[in-house]
């Protein structure tokens, strides 16, 4: 039998109060399994009666090493597990991770690809954020939310397999472009969705927003200031909710977000509440988004979705049966590779987490040299300690919520 | 390059008689392992460079010298511009100074650094492990360890691999 590791004193002695010794303060395990840690975390807490006095985070459960992983495989086949880091944005995933070889060998994306590829990661921006709204709901008790938010959550989940075959692992986002065009029921599902969506957001905030045992739980809890967050690395919703106007669709604009027309919701108190609704405003935001998206497809209909720089993309299918090039380079495409220059490139996209940057490097070869995700949930939660101290356990549960973090993304 | 940090690139040049690389329009800067602090301290009280984006490593091995390169992305968000500073590191001389007081987020990111390819950061306030089992005496990342398949058992070397199997040894 092994051993069963208690939080002891001796290992965060350099973290926690002089108070444990006297044993006016305890040290309590809460995690890695406890349903409101979203995942496998555990906290160690430093307790004075019911008030926290410490919360440290003890990450690495879900550990996979991905990044080892990717040293190994080819560009293409290294991008399947970009996937499984966040597995609420999987769409994201693919796009940081494709726009960092697009930049590392220099290709180029088509329009429609570019529109088709906001979109779809639009859409996964508000499966993301009802995965956030479900939860917290769960969490403060709330918990008619939770079914609700993934009963509308379905319904992206099914475009999603509408376009790419897969519900959530899609890698539906390649080098160059996306694997296909979307299917011809693509905009009426998308526009299905629009047309039920506004009113059930309404309905989140019928329920939550000026729900006074709500509020009562998140207006003045989890207090974080702008000048701590930014040293911490916090980006994205959790930033923008402590009063920084930070986004880097708007910021360092990719995939031609300068042409879409939206706004980027604030707050400035920064506490749990203005976490909460920085998020619901990001739904309507992403629906403006996703509305023009669909008026662009429309006017580029029948253009390519894949780049037509041949060396990295592959050929199409009805060549390989007439052409004996197509075929070769086909085989050769997806057994060997393309090579990439041997140097380093580090771009970033807007997650609904926060700044999701990945940091390539090549070898001259067909493997990447390494990769770095890196992920925004990873930085937001190292800060959780600033925003409990002096809450009570009840309220550190709703903090973790609206930090919104998923561990594969923390772990990798 | 970007038309912003061009004079940043010249004053780190000219105060820490750094090198700078360009590619793709992103600008690497070498800077030595015992100016990385005061350099950082420049870019954020100087330059504006609020937010370490990014710190993490790479590893050339067998090359020796410099075996790993210690990379900081930073931004700006007032300016909004990045930039990389890398400092290379020696195989045989793997201490850094630590960068946590200036940046906060650095203190988790150089507990996975040091996790990962075993750099040690000098006057790190928390130097635990953070994503490795506590018992895992190597470093992931590391070129030279292995990615650790597991061998596929067939019938011509079931028993061989069986006998390596932990149950087996009971």
């Amino acid at each position: 039998m092994p051993q069963i590791e208690e939080a002891s004193y001796a290992k965060y002695k350099h973290l926690v109060s002089e108070r444990v010794l006297t044993g006016e303060t305890m040290l309590l395990n809460m995690g890695p399994q406890h349903p409101s840690t979203h995942g496998v975390l555990r906290l160690v807490v430093e307790l004075d009666g019911e008030t926290v006095v410490n919360a440290i985070p003890e990450i690495g459960y879900l550990h996979t090493g991905v990044e080892k992983n990717m040293e190994s495989k080819t560009f293409l086949k290294a991008e399947v597990m970009t996937d499984r880091l966040d597995y609420l944005n999987t769409v994201g995933n693919n796009l940081a991770y494709c726009m960092a070889v697009e930049k590392l060998v220099d290709l180029d994306v088509p329009p429609r690809a570019q529109v088709i590829r906001v979109i779809m990661t639009e859409l996964q921006r508000i499966a993301s954020h009802l995965v956030f709204l479900g939860p917290f709901g769960l969490d403060l008790a709330a918990m008619s939310m939770f079914l609700y938010c993934f009963r509308e959550r379905e319904y992206i989940m099914d475009i999603f397999e509408l376009c790419s075959g897969q519900r959530m692992m899609t890698t539906y986002f390649r080098p160059g472009g996306v694997w296909r065009d979307v299917p011809e029921e693509f905009e009426s599902a998308v526009r299905g969705f629009l047309k039920i969506f506004p009113k059930r957001v309404d309905e989140y905030e019928a329920l939550l927003t000026k729900n006074p045992i709500f509020l009562d739980r998140l207006v003045g809890i989890g207090m974080l200031d702008a000048k701590t967050a930014i040293s911490y690395g916090v980006t994205g919703p959790m930033l923008r909710a402590s009063g920084v106007d930070w986004d880097l669709r708007k910021a360092r604009p990719y995939m031609g977000y300068e042409e879409y027309e939206f706004d980027v919701p604030t707050r400035t108190t920064g506490d749990t509440f203005s976490r909460y609704i920085v998020r619901i405003e990001e739904f309507r935001e992403s629906m403006k988004i996703v509305e023009q998206g669909l008026k662009k497809l429309k006017e580029l209909a029948g253009q390519p979705t894949l780049s037509a720089n041949r060396r990295f993309v592959p050929p199409p299918r009805a060549e390989i049966g007439v052409s004996m090039e197509a075929l070769i380079h086909h085989f050769k495409y997806w057994t060997e590779g393309f090579p990439a220059p041997k140097n380093s490139v580090y771009s970033a996209v807007e997650s609904p987490r926060g700044e999701l940057g990945v940091y390539m490097e090549g070898d001259g070869g067909p493997k990447p040299h390494r990769v770095h995700m890196r992920t925004p949930s990873f930085c937001n939660l190292s800060v959780i300690n600033e925003m409990v101290r002096g809450h009570l356990v009840a309220d550190l549960v709703a903090i973790l919520a609206s930090v919104d973090i998923v561990l594969g993304d923390i772990d990798r | 390059m970007d038309k912003k940090i061009e004079p940043i690139v010249q004053t780190l040049q000219e105060t820490f008689d750094a090198t700078c690389e360009e590619f793709r329009g992103e600008a690497h800067i070498f800077v030595k392992a015992d100016q990385i602090v005061d350099a950082l301290t420049l870019l954020r009280d100087k330059h504006e460079f609020e937010l370490l984006s990014a710190l993490t490593a790479t590893d050339y091995y067998p090359q020796q010298t410099p075996r790993f390169h210690v990379i900081y992305q930073m931004s700006s968000l007032a300016q909004n511009t990045t930039l990389q500073l890398r400092v290379p590191v020696a195989g045989d001389q793997l201490n850094v100074p630590t960068v946590s007081h200036i940046y906060q987020t650095a203190n988790w990111r150089e507990r996975e650094v040091n996790d990962m390819f075993g750099i040690v950061f000098e006057g790190h306030p928390d130097p635990r492990k953070i994503l490795t089992p506590d018992d895992l005496d190597a470093h992931p990342l590391r070129k030279d360890f292995p990615l650790g398949y597991e061998e596929p058992q067939f019938t011509f070397n079931f028993d061989d691999i069986d006998l390596s199997k932990i149950y087996a040894k009971e």
